[in-house]
C-alpha cells in the first residue's frame, strides 16, 4: 500500500502525540514519587553517590576501600557481577555443548550420565544448588593455617584458591601467596564465594544449553547427514562441517536467552556472600536509606547488561543465519 | 530465602506503588487505624534468640516481642492482639515507611542518618548494646587487634558492616569482610569455618553462641566493644500522637521496675498503695492516659501482661534465658546502669 504524504504526516503526528502522552505520564509518576517521599520525610536524589561508602568490599578486580565514594562501590559491584558472569557464560557454553552431544551419544553410558545430569540440575532451584555448593566448599576445605598446597605457589583452603600473581606496585614481580596472620596474603585469590557462584551458575545454565544444543542438532534433517556421509566424511567431520553449522541457526537465538538468564541469575550471589552488584546495592541501600534510588540503579545496570548481551547475540545470529531462510 | 527476597521486592514494590499513586499521606491517625484493625502490626527480626524468635507453634517470644505486646496491651487491651511481621535487615525500613508495620521493634540501631533521612523516628532506647567479635577458642585469640588478615562474617545492611571497616582501618589491621544477606547464612558460614571471626552486637553474639553453635564452649566473645549500638523501636514519621505512645510504654515499664511493681504484684499494689507515684502509673488515681489518647489503665495493662523492664530483661536475655547477658548499662540509673525514665505525670 502506498500512502500519501498527508497520511504519513498524520501517522507521524499520532505517534508523536502518543510518545508525548507517555512521557507526561512518566514525568507525573516520577514527580509524585518525589513529592510523596519528601512529604514522608524521606530524602531523595542521587547526590549520595559522591559520599564516602563507609564499608569495604571483600574482593574484586577494582580495589575498593571504605573511604571511596559510593558510585565507585556500585562500579566495583558491577565489575564483580561481570567477573563471575562472563566466565560462567564461557564455561556453561562449553559444558552445555559437551552434555548436549553426550545426550545424543550412541553409547548408553555417557548418554545416561548426561541425561541424569540434565534432569537433576535443571529441576532443582538454583539458589539451593548455590547454597549446597558453597557449604560443601566451606566445610570440605581445611582452614587457612592448614592450607593444602597442590602445587608450588598454589594454596587451597577455606579462604579460597590462591595462585601466584604478577604485581606491579613499587616494582614489578611475582606475588606469592603465603599464610600470614589468620589468613593468606598475596597472590591472586579466588574465594569460595566466587567459586561457588561460578560453579553453580555454570552447571545450572549448562544443562539448559545442553537441551538447546540437543534440539538444534536434532533439527538438522537426516538427509543432510546422509549426504555428508555419502561423500565420504568421517563422523567427526560430519559433525564439524555439516551438523554444527546447520544446528547453530537453531541454537543461537535460545542460547542468547540463556545468557540473559545467567546474568540475571547471578544476582543470587548475595545469598552466599559474594559482593556482586545486588550485594553492594543492598548494603548501600541500608547505609544511606535511598531504597528507591539504589533499586533504580540496579535495574538500570541489569537492563544495560542484558540489552548489551542481546545486541551481541543478535549480531552474531545475523551472521550465522542463512540468508533468505525464515 | 526465595520467599524472603520476594518479600523484599514486594515491600519495595509496595513502597514504590504507594509513592507512585497514593495521594500525599497526612500525619496522624495511626492509633485510629490500629483500633479499627484490632491488631498491632509489629516488625521484628526473622529470628534472633532472645529478641524475637518464633517457636514451633509459631508463637513469637523475645525482648522486642514483649515491647510490642506491652504496647498492644496498652492500646488494644490485649497483649496477644499483635501480628508479628518478620523482616530482614534490608526490608525493615521499607516496611515501616510503606505502612506495612506500625512499629519497628527489630534490634535496630538508632543513628542520625536513620532518624533524619529515612522517614522514621526512633522513640527511645530499650537496649544499650555494642558491637563485638565471636571467635573459635582454638585460634587462641585474646584481642581483636590480633585478627590480622582474618576473614570476618557479617550480615549486610547493618551498622556492623560499617563499624567493622572503620574499626580495623583505625587500628591499621587488614581484615576481609564476607558479607551475607541472611542472618542464618552469616553464622552458618562462620560455624563451618569460613570466617575466623563473626561480628554483630554483643547481645546477638551471645544468642548465636549459646543457641546456634554446635558446642558453645568452643567459642568466645572478645573483650573489645567497637561501637555504641542503642537499640530501640521506631515509628513512621509524622504522627506525634502515636510516637508518644510508643515512647511512653517502655518508660512506664522502666518506672514500674524502679517502683518495684511486677506482673505478679501489680493488682495488689493497685488496690492497696495510695502513693500518687503508684496511683498515677496504675490508673487508680490521676488519669495519665488521656494525654496519650489512651484510657487511664494503659500502663497497668502493659505491666500486667509482660511485667516490668527488669522482668522482660531477665526472661528473654538475662539469667532466666539461654543468653545469660548481664544487665550492665541496661540497669536502672540508681543501680549502676543508665536507664532513666522521665516522670510519668
Amino acid at each position: 500500500m502506498v500512502r500519501s504524504a498527508r497520511q504519513r504526516l498524520l501517522a507521524f503526528l499520532a505517534q508523536l502525540a502518543l510518545a508525548a502522552l507517555i512521557a507526561c505520564a512518566l514525568a507525573w509518576l516520577g514527580q509524585n514519587v518525589l513529592d510523596n517521599m519528601r512529604e514522608r520525610g524521606i530524602r531523595a536524589g542521587f547526590d549520595f553517590l559522591v559520599e564516602p561508602a563507609g564499608f569495604d568490599i571483600g574482593e574484586g578486580p577494582l580495589a575498593f576501600e571504605a573511604s571511596q565514594p559510593l558510585w565507585r562501590a556500585f562500579l566495583a559491584g558491577t565489575l564483580n557481577t561481570l567477573r563471575v558472569g562472563l566466565p560462567a557464560m564461557l564455561l556453561a557454553s562449553a559444558l552445555g555443548l559437551l552434555i548436549g552431544l553426550g545426550r545424543l551419544a550412541q553409547h548408553p553410558v555417557p548418554r545416561r550420565i548426561c541425561d541424569a545430569l540434565v534432569e537433576t540440575l535443571r529441576n532443582i532451584p538454583l539458589l539451593l544448588q548455590l547454597l549446597m555448593c558453597y557449604f560443601a566448599l566451606a566445610s570440605l576445605l581445611p582452614d587457612a593455617s592448614h592450607a593444602l598446597a597442590p602445587a608450588p605457589g598454589v594454596l587451597l583452603s577455606q579462604s579460597g584458591l590462591f595462585l601466584p600473581a604478577w604485581r606491579c606496585e613499587d616494582s614489578c614481580g611475582w606475588s606469592w601467596p603465603r599464610v600470614d596472620g589468620f589468613g593468606i596474603d598475596g597472590g591472586w585469590a579466588l574465594t569460595p564465594e566466587y567459586m561457588a557462584v561460578l560453579i553453580a551458575l555454570s552447571l545450572y545454565t549448562a544443562v539448559f544449553i545442553a537441551e538447546i544444543v540437543r534440539g538444534g542438532i536434532q533439527s538438522v534433517s537426516r538427509g543432510q547427514i546422509d549426504a555428508a556421509r555419502s561423500i565420504g566424511l568421517r563422523p567427526a567431520q560430519v559433525l564439524r562441517h555439516v551438523v554444527l553449522p546447520l544446528a547453530l541457526r537453531a541454537i543461537v537465538p535460545p542460547l542468547g536467552n540463556q545468557y540473559l538468564n545467567l546474568i540475571k541469575n547471578s544476582s543470587l550471589a548475595v545469598a552466599v556472600g559474594y559482593p556482586d552488584l545486588v550485594s553492594v546495592a543492598n548494603t548501600s541501600l541500608n547505609q544511606t536509606g535511598r531504597a528507591f534510588e539504589c533499586i533504580v540503579i540496579v535495574m538500570a545496570v541489569y537492563l544495560s547488561l542484558s540489552l548489551l548481551t542481546a545486541l551481541l547475540v543478535n549480531t552474531f545470529n545475523a551472521r550465522v543465519a542463512l540468508r533468505g531462510s525464515p | 530465602m526465595i520467599s524472603r527476597s520476594l518479600h523484599t521486592l514486594l515491600l519495595l514494590g509496595g513502597l514504590l506503588g504507594a509513592s507512585l499513586t497514593a495521594p500525599v499521606a497526612h500525619a496522624g491517625k495511626t492509633l485510629d487505624t490500629i483500633k479499627q484493625r484490632g491488631t498491632l502490626q509489629c516488625g521484628v527480626s526473622t529470628g534472633v534468640a532472645g529478641f524475637s524468635l518464633a517457636d514451633s507453634q509459631g508463637r513469637w517470644a523475645g525482648f522486642d516481642v514483649d515491647f510490642c505486646r506491652a504496647i498492644a496491651a496498652a492500646v488494644l487491651g490485649d497483649p496477644n492482639k499483635v501480628h508479628f511481621v518478620p523482616l530482614n535487615s534490608q526490608q525493615r525500613f521499607a516496611a515501616i515507611q510503606s505502612g506495612e508495620v506500625d512499629i519497628l521493634a527489630r534490634n535496630t540501631t538508632w543513628t542520625l542518618n536513620r532518624d533524619g533521612a529515612l522517614g522514621l523516628s526512633f522513640t527511645g532506647v530499650t537496649y544499650y548494646d555494642g558491637q563485638g567479635f565471636l571467635v573459635p577458642k582454638k585460634l587462641k585469640v585474646t584481642s581483636a587487634k590480633q585478627l590480622r588478615n582474618a576473614e570476618v562474617c557479617v550480615q549486610s545492611g547493618t551498622t556492623n558492616e560499617k563499624n567493622l571497616a572503620e574499626y580495623f582501618r583505625g587500628i591499621g589491621v587488614k581484615v576481609r569482610p564476607v558479607v551475607f544477606e541472611g542472618f542464618e547464612a552469616s553464622f552458618k558460614a562462620f560455624f563451618s569455618g569460613r570466617c575466623q571471626a563473626y561480628t554483630t552486637d554483643i547481645s546477638g553474639l551471645a544468642g548465636v553462641r549459646n543457641k546456634e553453635a554446635p558446642n558453645p564452649d568452643d567459642y568466645t566473645i572478645l573483650p573489645e566493644v567497637i561501637s555504641k549500638e542503642p537499640l530501640g523501636p521506631a515509628v513512621r514519621r509524622g504522627d506525634d500522637e502515636w510516637f508518644a505512645i510508643v515512647r511512653w510504654v517502655p518508660f512506664a515499664l522502666i518506672e514500674a521496675e524502679e517502683l518495684g511493681i511486677t506482673a505478679a504484684n501489680v493488682d495488689k499494689i493497685r488496690a492497696e498503695n495510695k502513693d500518687p507515684a503508684f496511683t498515677r502509673l496504675l490508673g487508680s488515681g490521676e488519669d495519665t492516659g488521656k494525654n496519650l489518647g489512651l484510657d487511664k489503665d494503659w500502663a497497668y495493662r502493659a505491666i500486667k501482661s509482660v511485667g516490668n523492664y527488669g522482668e522482660i530483661f531477665a526472661r528473654n536475655v538475662g539469667p532466666e534465658s539461654v543468653l545469660k547477658l548481664p544487665r550492665g548499662l541496661n540497669n536502672l540509673w540508681n543501680k549502676g546502669g543508665i536507664l532513666f525514665a522521665p516522670p510519668v505525670r
